[in-house]
């Protein structure tokens, strides 16, 4: 019996580990996929190669004729305009009016917008009741209102702020206003247990809970707001970017067109900076 | 001397679409100063509802709520009330979240940081004072807001399932620690547990609360005396009073199967 017992099992278990190294054999040795970090200096050094290759080949390709220099400009003619514009141009006036345009558009539209947003966690009906036209601004191409707000407001620094704030107010506005309907009711109940008035639970829990959403659209508003005084200054303007942009597109400035546009891009680099450093000042401030 | 909290003729009632939903059956509950009193009953037995209406979140349809006889149906700030999650407030440093409860009521913020200091440091919150909430425990951030509900200064605190999230082990720790809180504030204080062992050893008295309509099935005194020790679980008196407590849960869940 015993003998007849093991047998089969013998033979059973004998073609299956044979089965198993083969199988083992056939599949392919993966290893984790591992990315070595260059260091810094071959990163930046990359970066400042490849930025010297464009101009390079930019002034090359315009020296031979290979591109039109009347079209697309060339390095050397852009670097002598640029000195000229900080020198003898209005450059400071410019930025200037781009730059408080910007920041005064930003500022309203952010502020106006978040305390609007949270004005609908006062009363349930006027959030029903406002809701819709919000929305309705929200989907509407506010640059496209441009022209009328210009007319409104006259050519200067007023009307493009006016467009500034136009395009950050519904961001901010519907963005707070999702933080407020993230509210967790239950907060809002242990402080009427404690015998608190709409007012306390307002600034104690609402704003204060609100305030990361509000935070958040901070470097999405700082471009809209760029954009939007821009926009303002190509339509009507005496000063700014914009309009230099303008103008040296109109009477075939090529040079100064990419002056302007290099201008523009620092200046609009820079106040991402600020904002996203006022961004990390303020997340410290609320949330541990 | 007016009993410190009393139920006259509570009742709730919900409209639904397919008729009037009963929360509470009118109810009527006496809670005597400084005592401990426990709900023990299944889900959906009214007691969240209860501590709502006691306080006054919630107005109920029927019936008043008498604290030191005064009626106090509807007003809010006559009770200390613990939900069941901690609620603590994430910007606020746990002393800052202890004192909120003064803080609405007007006390000087320099004030209310000065009383409620020692007694973080005497009750299990030493050293966290100044940290915010989301570095603590569990166990911790229960200690940081039932300390926010003592601190609110009312005679009765209500505490709804506080330790129900929590480890078994803690959940010991913690009873220990309101016992020892309980003597020393010499509050009234009614406790929501599904934890029939919790009840009874905390409890002076307890109510068992039956579904469809919630309402009081009996209450049972804890004749056994204080202080306890854990230990006393192990007692054939503790041992009856459980034992009375599941037959009268059982049952009532049964009768609610045959109904169905």
């Amino acid at each position: 019996m015993t003998v007849q017992d093991t047998r089969p099992i013998a033979d059973l278990a004998k073609p299956a580990p044979a089965r198993h190294t083969t199988a083992a054999r056939s599949k392919p040795v993966r290893r984790l996929p591992v990315q070595k970090d260059w260091p810094t200096w071959v990163i930046v050094g990359t970066q400042f190669g490849i930025l010297v290759g464009i101009i390079a080949l930019w002034e090359i390709a315009a020296r031979t004729g290979a591109i039109d220099a009347f079209f697309w400009s060339q390095p050397s003619a852009i670097w002598h305009t640029l000195t000229i514009f900080f020198t003898e141009g209005d450059a400071w006036t410019d930025i200037s009016f781009t730059f408080r345009s910007t920041i005064f558009g930003f500022a309203i539209g952010t502020t106006v917008g978040s305390f609007l947003g949270l004005s609908f966690w006062w009363s349930r009906n006027y959030a029903a009741i406002v809701q819709p036209y919000i929305i309705c601004f929200e989907s509407m191409p506010k640059l496209a209102l441009a022209p009328l707000i210009i007319l409104v407001f006259g050519l200067g620094l007023t009307s493009k702020v006016a467009i500034a704030t136009a395009l950050t107010l519904v961001v901010s506005t519907l963005t707070t206003y999702a933080g407020v309907k993230a509210l967790d009711p239950d907060g809002e109940k242990l402080f009427y247990s404690l015998g608190a008035s709409r007012w306390q639970v307002f600034r104690k829990l609402v704003i204060p809970f609100c305030l990361p959403w509000t935070i958040s659209v901070l470097r999405v508003n700082i471009g809209l707001a760029l954009t939007g005084a821009i926009v303002g200054e190509f339509i009507a303007s005496q000063h700014g970017l914009g309009r230099q942009i303008l103008y040296a597109g109109q009477t075939y400035d090529i040079a100064l067109v990419w002056v302007a546009v290099f201008v523009l891009s620092a200046l609009a680099i820079v106040m991402y900076a600020a904002v996203s450093w006022l961004e990390s000042i303020l997340r410290k401030g609320v949330k541990q | 001397m007016p009993a410190k909290v009393h139920l006259d003729h509570i009742g709730m009632a919900f409209p639904t679409p397919s008729g009037t939903f009963r929360a509470l059956a009118p109810l009527n509950l006496t809670i005597e100063t400084g005592r401990f009193v426990s709900l023990v009953g299944p889900s959906g037995c009214g007691k969240s509802t209860l501590f709502n209406i006691v306080a006054g979140l919630l107005q109920p349809t029927e019936g008043r709520v008498l604290i030191d006889g005064e009626d106090a149906t509807g007003t809010i700030g006559r009770v200390g009330y613990m939900l069941q999650k901690d609620l603590l407030l994430p910007w606020r440093t746990v002393l800052d979240n202890v004192i909120l409860g003064m803080e609405i009521q007007g006390v000087p913020l320099g004030e209310a940081r000065e009383r409620a200091l020692p007694l973080l440091r005497r009750y299990g919150l030493a050293g966290f004072e100044h940290l915010y909430p989301h570095s603590l425990s569990g166990g911790m951030r229960q200690r940081a807001a039932l300390l926010r509900t003592l601190l609110f200064d009312t005679d009765v605190i209500l505490l709804d399932e506080p330790f129900g999230a929590l480890d078994a082990q803690t959940k010991l720790q913690m009873q220990e620690w309101l016992m020892t809180l309980w003597s020393d504030f010499k509050k009234t204080v009614v406790f929501v547990t599904h934890d029939v062992d919790e009840a009874i050893y905390l409890s002076d008295e307890i109510h068992a609360m039956g579904t469809r309509p919630g309402r009081v099935l009996e209450t049972i005194p804890i004749p056994l005396e204080r202080p306890r020790p854990r230990s006393i679980s192990m007692t054939p008196a503790f041992i009856a009073i459980k034992e009375h407590c599941f037959e009268l849960l059982t049952a009532d869940a049964g009768s609610q199967q045959n109904a169905a």
